[in-house]
């Protein structure tokens, strides 16, 4: 067994803007079972967070309990981390960035993590609109507890002995939808080529950023009768390709067939949609929702960036607090003086 | 980036005309590159099988696996030209290869006794009789080759031992005598009837004594001369550096004059310069036509001719031999410039500055050697072409008067040890198929094993952990004693403990990532477990496009891409850049299914008399 991957790299890696190799945003080896799908995410955040790119340490990595909340300790070993309680997450992720908005925060969840246990801290997080990216690595059980059946796996799937789920799954992209989530997205472990860019846009985009990853548990969800594994999800997947185009650069994909939608950022990167025909709206939640329906019904699992909306104002707008950090407030602006706090008194009599 | 594809989309195809063929890693070939140094090798040494017996301090294994493919390797751990390093692996990762020569010292220097383990000069000869001009280490093969197998040798040399150039050029203090007669006596002990102190002076009378076949390992015997002004009268103080260097070895020479220069670039030069050092010379200089880049003497040869205080000019051009009274003063050099012209030829063009003199007592003239045949008689049938060398199959080494075969320096012109001893393994093949009335065109396939070195889940029968040691130096006794005595080997060898060391920085490329696609569910765990960024999953395309779509682009041309289809899932293929592959073994160890593996490829080339009996390994 090898604890420690080797130091040398491709002599001809790649260099990003900030001078960091891919290896640079790399964590310890991952101790998950061969072959997880959370394992790929993780490459597909380094990735993300190599090309955007984003100096690690201006990166918090926060999770809870089970494999992927286990994850953060695989990828991005030079950020800040914390690893909370089980469904913890959203309330942790809250306090940290009131303390320090100056972060970029990922969230990495599972679906027990975030459909059972941690549900009502997911909905208060959504409808905060906490700035922060948030992905639940969906593998619908509880990996980590040896893979019990969990609210996301669909009805009728089996699990390992071959047992049939009675209940209705809990549609997690529908859900944040309705809550209010201001940049929804679903995605498949297995298909890096769609994640990278959602994860990129996940991650500029000003609020809360929500990402369904489908990511198969090779142990006790990836067999015959399974509805989550790499196999079934492959051939049920709907994908909508999409580019990430940061404010910097020119455009240079092309697709042929079908229409491009260009959704662009704030901070003026542009996401780039390619559709096979003209579906929906996605900036119309109703929109969304009923396409995300309507796949469901067909057995299809509908991915790409599904839902966005650039104008909501994210917590830290909706409080108005302080602008900066608070580690880099001084006695100066903590303790304003008499004057200050006369004016405060007054406003209260 | 990864060039994902979601699902197998409708008419999306992977088998266009130009695209590349899975790779057929059932021919030995293939694998057989990915070991560069193996490959590097001419007599194709399994190098990092016998890194790994030091490894495990199994020296007497290490040396036999050595000798069966290189017969030398006391004497070549010391002295061989060593193509394997400039090839290894390590040196594409990091700055400097294994130290792969120096550590076949170790295992001579370590091993413990051997000769039960040499094979015998069988009790009953075959009756056939070969007859082998000159002991250098390309007869010396033959004569080990054949031997065991029955055929009765004499072994013919002008010399009082057997070694040739490597006794009488390389100089003691690089190759110590008791290493040569070790190495050779494992040889000579096979019932080899020895002729030596016998000059060959006519081919004719060989044939007439009927032997079945004649093999020339005679070597490159000539050194050039220069023919300049002066030459003649200054005779007395110039000399050929080869003829030189055999006197010094033979001990008719045992001194020379305080100021030398020596003329070349090459070996020779280097090792005449470093001799001079040690018969009295103190102001030794080399004086050399072309730039230090380009000069024909390996690396560590001119690092350790410069450690004995031993200056290197480059682009002087000799002009003549300065004299005065009948005695040599000095030379005069002409500075060059190197130009090149559009079609990249070199062309040496005067600076136009006066002409440079330097100072001499002695001048060692070491500017190339050439062969010579003047005790072979044109009207055998022994065709000579080009440069009157003889005309000889490349594979075979077979002259045109087919019981006469050629090998070493005397069949394409003075190369090395190593070469030598590939050479004599081929004729031997050759003078054995020959004789068994068999087509000499008939080689024998390598003997190729490939097996899997998993021993648990996560568990391997190598050391697939890659150390980040930088290579070691090896130790040489201090300057002062060195240069004193001609006796004194200079380099002390790796310590065990630093032979270990050594070792570990293998990288262990025989242990090949060997991948069924059968198996594999499209995860890519193994792509981002990958230190090196090989493997890619992606859609097949035409080479030069494929190779520059990799995670990190294939542009090493001389490394191929082992490419596989029959992904069930998404149709696209692997393709892997054997480039920078650690053979660390982490993408077997993180492949859910064991679509990859780490199999141990053993290349064997196969020797005169094996073909018929299967590799044991
Ligand atoms: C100064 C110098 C240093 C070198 N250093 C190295 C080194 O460090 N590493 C390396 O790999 N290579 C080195 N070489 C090259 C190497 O020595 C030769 O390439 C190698 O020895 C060739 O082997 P061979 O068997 O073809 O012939 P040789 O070794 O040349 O042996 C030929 C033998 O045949 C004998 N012979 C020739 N004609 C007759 C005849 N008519 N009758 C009887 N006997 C005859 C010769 O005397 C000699 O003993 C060096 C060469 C020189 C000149
Ligand atoms: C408060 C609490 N309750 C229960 C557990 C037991 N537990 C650990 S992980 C886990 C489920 C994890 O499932 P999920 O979030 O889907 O992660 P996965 O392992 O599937 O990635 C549970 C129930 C716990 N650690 N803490
Ligand atoms: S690392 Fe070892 S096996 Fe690989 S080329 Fe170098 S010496 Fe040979
Ligand atoms: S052995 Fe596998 S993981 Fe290691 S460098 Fe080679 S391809 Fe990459
Ligand atoms: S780890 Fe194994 S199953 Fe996964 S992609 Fe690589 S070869 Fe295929
Ligand atoms: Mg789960």
């Amino acid at each position: 067994m090898t604890y420690q991957k080797p130091s040398f790299r491709h002599p001809a890696a790649q260099v990003n803007e900030l001078g960091y190799t891919r290896r640079d945003y790399e964590g310890s080896l991952s101790t998950l079972c061969a072959g997880c799908g959370h394992d790929s995410i993780s490459a597909a955040i380094i990735e993300a967070v190599f090309t955007l790119p984003l100096e690690p340490h201006r990166i918090a990595k926060m999770s809870g309990i089970g494999c992927s909340s286990k994850t953060p300790a695989y990828f991005l070993g030079r950020s800040h981390g914390f690893n909370s309680v089980h469904g913890r997450m959203p309330s942790v992720t809250t306090g940290a960035s009131l303390a320090n908005r100056d972060l970029v925060y990922i969230g990495v969840s599972g679906d027990g993590d975030t459909a059972s246990i941690g549900f009502g801290q997911f909905g208060h997080a959504v409808r905060r609109n906490l700035n922060m990216t948030y992905i639940v690595e969906n593998n619908g059980c509880y990996g980590l507890t040896k893979g019990q059946d969990s609210a996301t796996a669909d009805v009728g799937s089996k699990n390992k002995k071959g047992a049939a789920n009675p209940y209705e799954p809990i549609d997690l992209v529908s859900m944040a939808i309705q809550l209010g989530a201001t940049f929804v997205g679903r995605s498949f472990s297995g298909d890096r080529q769609q994640l990278v860019p959602l994860i990129k846009a996940a991650l500029t985009h000003r609020g809360f950023a929500f990402l369904d990853v489908v990511s198969p548990c090779v142990t006790f969800n990836n067999h015959e009768g399974s509805t989550k594994s790499y196999a079934f999800t492959r051939e049920r997947i709907e994908a909508t390709p999409l580019d990430f185009v940061p404010m910097r650069e020119e455009i240079r994909t092309s697709y042929a067939a079908g229409a491009t939608q260009e959704v662009c950022m704030h901070d003026g990167s542009v996401i780039r949609l390619h559709k096979q025909n003209d579906e929906y709206d996605i900036e119309d939640a109703q929109s969304a929702l009923q396409a995300i329906a309507h796949h469901n019904k067909q057995g299809r699992v509908l991915t790409g960036l599904l839902y966005i909306d650039r104008d909501a104002h994210e917590m830290h707008e909706v409080l108005g607090t302080v602008r900066r950090p608070l580690n880099s407030l001084t006695e100066k602006e903590l303790c304003p003086g008499t004057k200050v706090l006369d004016s405060i008194n007054a406003g209260l009599r | 980036m990864q060039g994902g594809v979601p699902a197998p989309v409708p008419g999306y195809h992977n088998d266009g005309e130009n695209t590349l063929k899975p790779t057929d890693i059932s021919d030995p070939e293939y694998f057989h590159k990915v070991v560069d140094c193996q490959y590097a090798c001419p007599s194709h040494t399994p190098v990092p099988e016998y890194i790994r017996l030091i490894a495990a301090e199994r020296y007497t294994d290490a040396y036999m696996v050595n000798w069966e493919s290189n017969v030398f390797p006391g004497i070549l751990g010391r002295t061989c030209d060593r193509p394997c390093e400039p090839a290894c692996r390590r040196g594409r990762v990091e700055k400097e290869p294994v130290a792969i020569c120096r550590l076949k010292r170790v295992a001579a220097d370590n091993k413990g006794a051997v000769e039960a383990r040499m094979p015998k000069a069988p009790k009953r000869r075959n009756g056939k009789r070969v007859a082998l001009i000159g002991a250098g280490p390309a007869s010396l093969t033959v004569a080990r080759d054949l031997a065991p197998l029955g055929y009765e040798i004499d072994l013919y040399d002008d010399q009082a031992k057997a070694g040739g150039m490597m006794r009488s050029q390389i100089p003691v203090f690089r190759l110590p005598p008791a290493v040569l007669d070790e190495e050779t006596g494992y040889i000579l002990d096979l019932g080899i009837n020895r002729h030596f102190d016998t000059r060959v002076t006519s081919m004719k009378s060989v044939l007439e004594r009927n032997y079945d076949a004649v093999f020339v390992g005679t070597g490159a015997p000539r050194g050039s001369d220069l023919d300049l002004p002066g030459r003649t009268e200054a005779a007395a103080n110039i000399f050929v550096g080869i003829d030189w260097l055999s006197s010094v070895s033979f001990e008719h020479i045992h001194t020379i004059g305080r100021r030398v220069l020596v003329l070349g670039g090459g070996n020779t030069a280097m090792d005449c310069c470093r001799t001079a050092r040690r018969l009295g010379g103190e102001d030794v200089k080399v004086v050399v036509r072309s730039e230090f880049d380009k000069m024909k003497a390996s690396p560590w040869e001119k690092e350790d001719a410069m450690a004995e205080d031993i200056p290197i000019f480059n682009n002087h051009v000799p002009l003549e031999f300065v004299h005065r009274d009948g005695r040599l003063v000095g030379m005069s050099f002409d500075k060059v410039d190197v130009v090149y012209d559009d079609k990249g030829r070199r062309s040496l063009v005067s600076t136009g500055e006066p002409p440079v003199f330097f100072e001499a007592d002695d001048v060692l003239i070491a500017i190339g050697q050439d062969n010579a045949f003047p005790w072979i008689e044109r009207e055998l049938g022994i065709e000579f072409g080009k440069w009157d060398m003889p005309v000889i199959d490349a594979v075979t080494f077979q002259s045109t008067l087919p019981k006469v075969f050629f090998g070493g320096d005397a069949a394409f012109g003075p190369k090395n040890i190593i070469t030598a001893v590939a050479q004599g393994h081929q004729a031997a093949i050759s003078i054995d198929l020959f004789l068994r009335g068999e087509s000499v065109q008939a080689r024998p396939a390598p003997g190729v094993t490939l097996v899997s070195q998993k021993m648990g889940v996560h568990e391997w029968s190598y050391d697939n952990a890659v150390v980040d040691d930088l290579r070691y130096k090896v130790p040489h006794v201090a300057k002062e004693v060195a240069l004193k005595d001609l006796k004194v080997e200079v380099e002390l060898g790796f310590d065990a403990r630093a032979g270990l060391a050594e070792a570990q920085r293998c990288l262990n490329c025989d242990v090949q990532t060997v991948f069924k696609a059968a198996k594999c569910i499209e995860c890519d765990a193994c792509v981002d477990i990958c230190p090196t960024e090989c493997i890619n999953f992606l859609m097949n395309d035409e080479e030069p496009a494929l190779r520059g779509s990799l995670r990190a682009a294939a542009t090493n041309l001389a490394q191929d891409l082992y490419v596989a289809d029959g992904l069930t899932q998404t149709r696209r293929v692997m393709v892997k850049d054997e480039n920078v592959c650690l053979h660390c073994g982490l993408c077997a160890e993180r492949c859910p299914t064991g679509a990859w593996d780490m199999q141990k490829f053993f290349y064997n080339v196969t020797k005169a008399g094996q073909a018929c009996t299967p590799s044991k390994q």
